[in-house]
């Protein structure tokens, strides 16, 4: 079939398109089983929507809800508002030019996005970096990872009624971002990784920037932490909400703390060790209960963990060059390529034809923020690759929303999405 | 570990199992489409393989005359931590391809967006409503033939 023929052809007007859509999902909120008993005639089904501009969606998630009375007998999540089409252009831009876009992908964690990219392309290459680099990127993964958590903690909290520590957990955000900046020259879109290598080096300054945060980290969030773990609202609107079994939560591809949450004990990092950390040193915190509070209780245990694992990768940080000897594969440094024939040959080929990789394809993931975030890349030896897919893990653990708020009352709907913390634009890609 | 995989799908599916490929240590196997839920069921209950999670489902367009699309199945067992990569091929003038999410449910939403990008077509796949793009696009843009700046007029847009 071709699609250019039928590019005039679009007869449907608008009404008739909302038509079709809303009998579709009409449609799917009936076959799902949703046959509800009612005991007081004057009770009502009733399909209610939330979203996508609900400020506790935490972005431009939809949820179509059929209610009866107050509790949820059926959920539809409808996706795509924040659809920005990432893998049809990762097939018309070199491996390189694609680094930006994943700062764009899960927004809260950008650096982790931007490690877990590059370590599929140079799975792909076949590249080995220098051990610097492996340890800088363990550190700005676990840095990324803080921040991710201190959001969703906060915001769950906020969903809650919890105002205080979402402030509180912002403050200390603040102080991560500060640190990305003298890291990478920018708060939120780092673009911070390089195939073969990093942008820049880790300055002491900067070192010494993360240690400081380090030290004073675990008494700002054992201070959040306590406005939390006692407090009866809290524990109350979270305990026993939006449970997953363990069987559940594998069958439906969940994966970190979600997963965790659920009594599963799976992390990519012990697992599959990636980079040095099968030489560093941490817990992987895993709780029964499958609700939200032990969802909670696993993030509050992984930032934890993160700052064990910042502290050891600080203190074996060797020394040594930060990029891959690989002239045909990694970018030359710019001084370089203003003074050498060599490398600006090299970095001419590389800007303007791609790192040419082997014809083949691999699916790299990492233990993200979220959970399982892999790439997986078919190459057939140009410059682009022939297809990339982003296996996002909001994607799959929003999935099992309609599971969670399955027979909950609608105003634990928001705690539950603020514990399962999807951001939509790694859902919508 | 994964060898043992392979010789288990062999001994169990001979005729079925076309080609195994290695690359970077990640093995891919051929799998005609009309057998991949009892191959996907066979790789989530034998003891040697213990395929409980469905790490990804994607398609992809290989562009080529016959067999022209790829269904990608990435496996991971929680158990034996090993991965396998299954991979089914369809022709243009049949899209359908039987649906796993028998074997694994959370395969739902992971066919529902290669329908939207590739318009493959799941049997029994009780949901298969677009997972991105509104109902009424009437394209697959994740084919190969469908143009990076998008076609114009493609979407009705609402009345102002």
């Amino acid at each position: 079939m071709n699609h250019f023929e039928k590019q005039n052809n679009c007869s449907m007007n608008i009404d008739q398109a909302l038509d079709l859509r809303n009998q579709k999902i009409l449609a799917a909120l009936e076959n799902k089983d949703t046959t509800v008993e009612f005991d007081d005639a004057l009770e009502n089904a009733m399909v209610l929507n939330m979203g996508p501009q609900h400020p506790a969606t935490h972005g431009v998630l939809r949820l179509l809800i059929k209610l009866d009375g107050e509790t949820v007998a059926a959920c539809v999540p409808e996706l795509g508002y924040l659809h920005r089409g990432y893998e049809k252009l990762a097939e018309n831009c070199s491996f390189h030019e694609f680094i930006p876009h994943t700062d764009r992908l899960d927004y809260l964690s950008p650096l982790m996005n931007n490690t877990a990219y590059v370590l599929a392309v140079e799975k792909l290459i076949g590249v080995d970096v220098p051990r610097r680099t492996q340890f800088i990127r363990v550190i700005i993964s676990e840095l990324a990872r803080i921040s991710s958590h201190l959001i969703a903690i906060g915001a769950m909290a906020m969903d809650v009624g919890a105002l205080t520590v979402f402030t509180w957990t912002f403050q200390e955000r603040e102080l991560l971002y500060d640190i990305f900046e003298s890291l990478t020259g920018a708060r939120f879109t780092t673009s911070y990784t390089r195939v073969g290598g990093l942008s820049q080096d880790l300055t002491p300054a900067t070192a010494a920037m993360i240690t400081k945060f380090i030290d004073e980290f675990p008494k700002k969030l054992a201070a959040s932490e306590g406005l939390l773990n006692k407090n009866r609202i809290f524990i109350e609107r979270a305990d026993g909400v939006g449970v997953i079994s363990k069987e559940k939560a594998i069958a439906m591809g969940m994966s970190g703390p979600c997963l965790r949450g659920a009594g599963v004990e799976h992390d990519l990092r012990r697992s599959e060790p990636y980079l040095v950390y099968n030489e560093l040193d941490f817990d992987i915190p895993v709780f029964e209960g499958g609700d939200s509070l032990a969802r909670y209780y696993v993030r509050l245990n992984e930032m934890k963990q993160s700052v064990m694992i910042i502290r050891q990768a600080l203190s074996k940080l060797p020394e040594g060059p930060i990029h891959a000897f690989e002239p045909k594969k990694v970018l030359p440094r710019k001084d370089r390529i203003y003074t050498r024939m060599e490398e600006l040959i090299h970095d001419f080929m590389i800007v303007n034809f791609g790192i040419n990789p082997p014809v083949g394809e691999v699916y790299h993931a990492v233990e993200g923020s979220k959970g399982e975030l892999g790439f997986y890349i078919q190459s057939k030896g140009a410059g682009q690759p022939w297809r990339l897919k982003i296996r996002s893990p909001s994607f799959t653990n929003l999935q099992s929303v309609p599971i969670l708020v399955k027979g909950q009352l609608v105003s634990d709907i928001v705690a539950i999405l603020g514990s399962v913390d999807p951001v939509m634009g790694e859902a919508d890609k | 570990m994964v060898t043992t995989v392979v010789e288990a799908l062999q001994q169990r599916f001979p005729q079925y199992i076309s080609s195994v490929a290695e690359f970077r240590n990640e093995v891919t196997v051929d799998v005609p489409k009309e057998h991949i839920v009892e191959i996907c069921t066979f790789l989530r209950d034998d003891e040697a393989c213990l395929f409980s999670y469905l790490s990804d489902l994607c398609g992809a367009d290989a562009y080529t005359p016959e067999k022209r699309f790829e269904v990608i199945y990435n496996l991971y067992s929680l158990t034996h931590k090993h991965r396998i990569r299954l991979k089914v091929r369809t022709d243009e003038t049949d899209l359908h391809v039987p649906s796993v999410t028998g074997v694994w449910p959370g395969a739902e939403w992971p066919e529902r967006e290669t329908f939207d990008m590739f318009g493959i077509i799941f049997d029994s796949n009780s949901d298969l409503r677009r997972m991105y793009l509104p109902e009424e696009f009437e394209y697959h843009p994740l084919r190969k033939d469908y143009p990076l700046m998008g076609i114009p007029g493609a979407l009705p847009l609402p009345r102002k």
